[in-house]
């Protein structure tokens, strides 16, 4: 699963977004258990130090905890949480940057508008 | 003692030919490293020293706090596995595992068995009539399977095709995960391993111009690419590793400081980003030639 992962960001920001996709899309139900750091290491072939980083980014942000002895355990409320982060950077990421695009290409806000409207009647 | 490996100010000469010159860095214990550099680097001349097989012109080399010559303790903890390991007329596959057990104190005999089915080596086969990737996959068993808290792959995979190249690095997160050990990777190949790495150290011309750990550099590197006027103000000051004009355009490749503010101001310059792979970085730092340079290291 090596091309799931690229090397031109550090790898464990490349997990924790993994991990937090696994999380929103209902994939990882919360206070259910997250895959060992050495089943990470071993299904992205990282080294397990890695995977670890990218595991404890989640837990230093309370999205992920730790059940002594047995693993760790997505919190409640990760994923509201996370939904709400995501919809913040979703402004950041995709809004700014169509406008950026949209001024270079000369779309008034208008025609955008419709754009957006266009595609939501598509089924 | 945390550190495995303590080398300072090391210096190995031949003749008027500086090998390595006056290289300082420090192995920790329970890492996978990875030594970079192009052929001739000095990474094998380095690796010599560290095993006891060359002695060094100048400098201090301890491994495991002592140093390493004539040491059994020191050596019986080691297992180095290279492409020009030459093995006694006549022994076969099973010859060299059953001489691997008085060697290596942690040897792991089923394990070794285990990994020759994985590889398909024949066991019974002569080392002098195995194919060139057959000879590269007996080392990396046998460097396996040893366990050795210090176990070093210098170049271990010549004549390899992918698969067992994949069974190789399959083999060792696995291994490594449940025997925690140091290991070090020399290599020229980076796009493979690096991710396999938590640590790197780029050898290049002798001197040690890179000691980062892998993570920290990975999206260190990036390009910027625009109009001349502005790439250049923009990589006025800034630690410059390629520039590359297209027409009006330039490509430059820079070295950030790891903070998001380098990438800021070129996105504020109107300038387009784009990502720079380690193995990219690794030929931008080694491919001048003969010039001396040091990267800030942090």
């Amino acid at each position: 699963m090596e091309y799931l992962i690229d090397d031109t960001r550090p790898i464990f920001v490349q997990i924790a977004e993994r991990i937090e996709n696994d999380i929103i899309a209902g994939e990882l139900p919360e206070e259910s258990q997250v895959p060992s750091t050495n089943q990470f290491a071993s299904f992205y072939q990282i080294n397990p130090a890695t995977a670890a980083k990218g595991v404890n980014l989640l837990v230093d942000q309370g999205i992920l905890y730790k059940k002594r002895g047995l693993g760790m355990y997505v919190a409640s409320g990760a994923r509201a949480r996370l939904l709400e982060k995501r919809r913040e950077q979703f402004f950041e990421h995709y809004v700014v940057t169509m406008l950026q695009e949209a001024e270079k290409l000369g779309i008034t806000t208008e025609q955008l508008t419709e754009m957006i409207q266009r595609r939501v009647k598509v089924p | 003692m945390s550190n495995v490996v303590e080398v300072r100010n090391l210096t190995k000469s031949y003749g008027n030919v500086l090998a390595v010159n006056q290289v300082s860095f420090s192995i920790e214990t329970g890492k996978i490293y990875g030594l970079l550099g192009r052929n001739g680097a000095g990474k094998t001349t380095i690796m010599q020293i560290l095993t006891a097989q060359l002695f060094p012109t100048s400098g201090d080399v301890k491994v495991f706090g002592e140093a390493p010559y004539e040491n059994r303790r020191v050596l019986s903890l080691i297992c180095a596995v290279s492409d020009s390991q030459k093995y006694p007329k006549n022994y076969r596959v099973s010859d060299v595992l059953h001489q691997a057990a008085f060697f290596f104190p942690h040897w792991d005999r089923e394990y070794a068995f285990a990994l020759i089915e994985d590889f398909r080596l024949p066991l019974s086969r002569r080392m002098k009539a195995l194919s060139r990737g057959m000879l590269s996959t007996a080392g990396i068993i046998v460097g396996l399977a040893s366990r050795a808290p210090l176990t070093i792959f210098d170049e271990p995979y010549l004549g390899l095709d992918a698969v067992a190249r994949g069974i190789f690095y399959d083999r060792l997160l696995e291994d490594y995960s449940e025997h925690p050990r140091t290991v070090i990777l020399s290599t020229h190949l980076i796009d493979e391993i690096s991710r396999l790495l938590e640590h790197i150290l780029v050898i290049d011309q002798g001197r040690l111009i890179l000691d980062e750990e892998a993570e920290a550099l990975r999206g260190r590197a990036f390009a910027v690419v625009g109009p001349a006027a502005k790439v250049d103000t923009y990589t006025a000051g800034k630690h410059l590793l390629a520039r590359e004009p297209l027409g009006g355009l330039v490509s430059a490749t820079v070295m950030s400081n790891g903070d998001a503010s380098d990438r800021k101001q070129a996105e504020a310059l109107g300038l387009e980003l784009a990502p720079v792979s380690l193995q990219q970085l690794m030929v931008h730092l080694t491919s001048e030639p003969s010039e001396r340079k040091a990267v800030g290291v942090r």
